[in-house]
């Protein structure tokens, strides 16, 4: 909206010394000496190089040190393959669970008034203040031989730390902020008005949701659950005390980098990195589409 | 469709949008909600449509209890203060929502849906902008979408939040008498809110002033204009000129000094005095109830606006034809064509 009164201003204005003005007016906001802003950009440039940059080359260097068919040789191990199935199984597992979770939540959050709202507002954001290995302990101290669902769970036959479902379980409660996290302010900027007319119109509590509120937060959804699979792939800590890397059982791709590093294999650990690199990348990317399409969202609801 | 509602209270917290609210709604009746922000008026429409709940009371439609039903069940179009478009469908698909939403049963087959959207889009004059999305549209153009929107369902009430509340003055006139026209047109009983008065006047059959979660009064355009009920409807309907006046031994005094007003009937005590500012006559010095000294004049069209301090101690503005030019200093007297005393401070 400024942008387009900025633009009528100068389209109105009578000819181009007042716009040549405006612009002299501009640079005389930036007082900074030519010398300062390019030592500020290079120092910003080279801070980017050496601890982002210069990283991920290392990452695909070491990759590919002993040619393609070592790093393609890495990859098909079987350790490594078990590694990378059950890293996806994982990610699919906490992502559905967190993408649920998170629209209950926001919805709840956004839509109704109620007591506690601030508490959970608060508690939704506990895992990202929270130490991983913390996560990670507390379901061991739950679920584990001497926790307290243990004896039962042994009782049971039911097997979740040191399995994939107590690994999904770390996964998922890390993760939990991401997908809430996109949706509450979105939801809230949108107001409960399109669903009244929805409703008003005869549609139903599933047809609202269908047809009126998840077009309108799809971008966001879309968001929160590419933040959270990366950190669902990407996640050591608290997987880590879970998992009692079992190898080619219990090891996600995280897990086995470190193991494969510790045992000096610098090509098989880089090598799975180098994928868990490209996920960054990936990850990158369709972040900045879709921050792009959540802007246009902005945009068109600001008229 | 006739609309009835019973004692509705409604809160807020401790906050009273809605207190004891009585009203009946004619079939075909195009009745306006006129009242200050936090008067209760929207709150009592939303109520009306199903999307709030009372603390109590009853509501009607056709002697039917609404209250069973949810906003779902009542067909009632609503049209949003903000128009609520889904941004994401375009014009045409925002239209056909309500019939697209129908149980499998009863709903058209998409031909039928089609020629009826095209149908509505032709009585809000806008099939141009079919295929283009609400964001594309003026504010004007939204507003009259908003409408084919909730006439779609076919509604047994239209109602409209603030309907004109967020346009520039020159297309909420034209669309004022749109709506009215358009209301003959369909004859669906409606009621609309709004804080505009003009509004109000202008588009209605009957005006209902809300103040405080309460009816003040309800009537014809011309009777809560001419005879307004209450101190607040004068007040709030019309430029009125207010004085606080005293009654005391069948005299009514403005300050120290007696007016002369007859004071038959008045309760004595303190009391509140209303004239609108196009009914104080001037006259030369010593005639008329008051007596001023004019401070200052502007001209607005055909007539000029003087500022003027009465002798009693307060200073008031009249509008008076530009027939005999006023001046900064000139004393003069002045006579309400007509005013009302309404008791209490």
């Amino acid at each position: 909206m400024t942008m387009q009164i900025a633009d009528s201003v100068s389209l109105s204005a009578p000819d181009a010394k007042v716009r040549a003005h405006a612009a002299a007016a501009r640079n005389s906001l930036r007082t900074e000496p030519r010398a300062v802003r390019i030592v500020i950009i290079a120092l910003a440039m080279t801070f980017l190089s050496v601890f982002v940059v210069l990283p991920l080359v290392v990452v695909f260097a070491q990759a590919f040190s002993k040619g393609i068919l070592a790093y393609l040789a890495a990859l098909t191990d079987p350790e490594a393959l078990s590694a990378i199935k059950l890293t996806l199984v994982v990610a699919a597992i906490s992502v559905g669970l967190n993408l649920v979770f998170g629209l209950v939540a926001a919805w709840a959050i956004a839509k109704f008034e109620f007591r506690g709202k601030t508490f959970l507002i608060t508690l939704i954001d506990l895992p990202f203040s929270v130490s991983p290995v913390i996560s990670g302990l507390v379901f061991v101290l739950l679920f584990g031989a001497q926790g307290y669902f243990g004896s039962w769970l042994r009782d049971h036959d039911i097997q979740i730390l040191f399995a994939v479902p107590g690994i999904a379980l770390a996964t998922t409660f890390v993760t939990f902020p991401f997908v809430a996290r996109a949706l509450i302010p979105l939801m809230q900027e949108q107001g409960t008005q399109e669903e009244e007319a929805a409703i008003s119109l005869g549609a139903s509590g599933l047809q609202t949701f269908f047809r009126v509120t998840l077009p309108n937060i799809k971008w966001g959804v879309l968001y929160g659950v590419l933040l959270c699979n990366a950190r669902a792939m990407g996640e050591f800590g608290a997987v880590s005390v879970v998992s009692g890397h079992i190898r080619g059982e219990t090891n996600t791709m995280p897990l086995l980098v470190e193991i494969l590093y510790n045992e000096y294999q610098f090509v098989a650990a880089f090598a799975i990195a180098s994928l868990l690199a490209m996920l960054a990348l990936i990850t990158l990317i369709a972040k900045t589409v879709l921050e792009h399409h959540l802007d246009e969202g902005h945009d068109a609801s600001d008229h | 469709m006739t609309i009835e509602v019973r004692n509705l209270v409604k809160k807020f917290d401790s906050f009273k949008a809605l207190d004891g609210v009585d009203l009946k709604v004619d079939n075909g009746e195009l009745l306006a909600l006129l009242g200050p922000s936090g008067s209760g008026k929207t709150t009592l429409l939303r109520i009306i449509a199903g999307l709030d709940w009372p603390d109590s009371g009853d509501v009607a439609f056709n002697g039917e209890d609404a209250l069973a039903q949810g906003a779902r069940e009542r067909h009632v179009g609503f049209v949003f203060q903000h128009y609520a478009l889904f941004r994401h469908m375009t014009v045409f698909e925002n239209v056909a929502f309500g019939l697209r939403v129908q149980p499998r049963a009863i709903r058209k087959d998409e031909s039928t849906i089609r020629a009826r959207v095209t149908e509505l889009l032709d009585l809000v004059q806008l099939d141009w902008l079919a295929d283009r999305y609400p964001s594309q549209l003026s504010g004007g153009q939204r507003q009259r979408i908003a409408l084919a929107r909730a006439l779609a369902i076919e509604p047994r009430i239209l109602l409209l939040d603030e309907p004109f509340g967020a346009l520039d003055a020159k297309v909420r006139k034209e669309l004022r008498r749109w709506l009215r026209s358009l209301h003959h047109e369909i004859n669906v009983t409606s009621i609309f809110v709004t804080h505009d008065q003009e509004e109000a006047l202008e588009v209605a059959n009957r005006v209902v002033v809300m103040d405080k979660g309460r009816i003040e009064q309800i009537g014809s355009p011309d009777d809560v204009y001419e005879t307004p009920a209450t101190a607040f409807v004068h007040g709030f309907i019309g430029e009125s000129i207010e004085l606080p006046v005293k009654i005391e031994g069948g005299v009514i005094r403005l300050g120290d000094r007696p007016l002369r007003l007859a004071a038959d009937g008045l309760a004595p005590g303190a009391s509140r005095l209303f004239v609108r500012r196009h009914d104080m006559l001037v006259g030369p010095p010593g005639s008329g109830a008051f007596e001023g000294a004019v401070q200052h004049v502007r001209n607005f069209g055909p007539v000029q606006r003087a500022e003027v301090a009465l002798s009693g101690g307060e200073t008031i503005e009249i509008d008076a034809p530009r027939d005999r030019e006023l001046r900064a200093g000139d004393t003069i007297g002045l006579e309400p064509r007509r005013y009302r005393i309404f008791a209490g401070a």
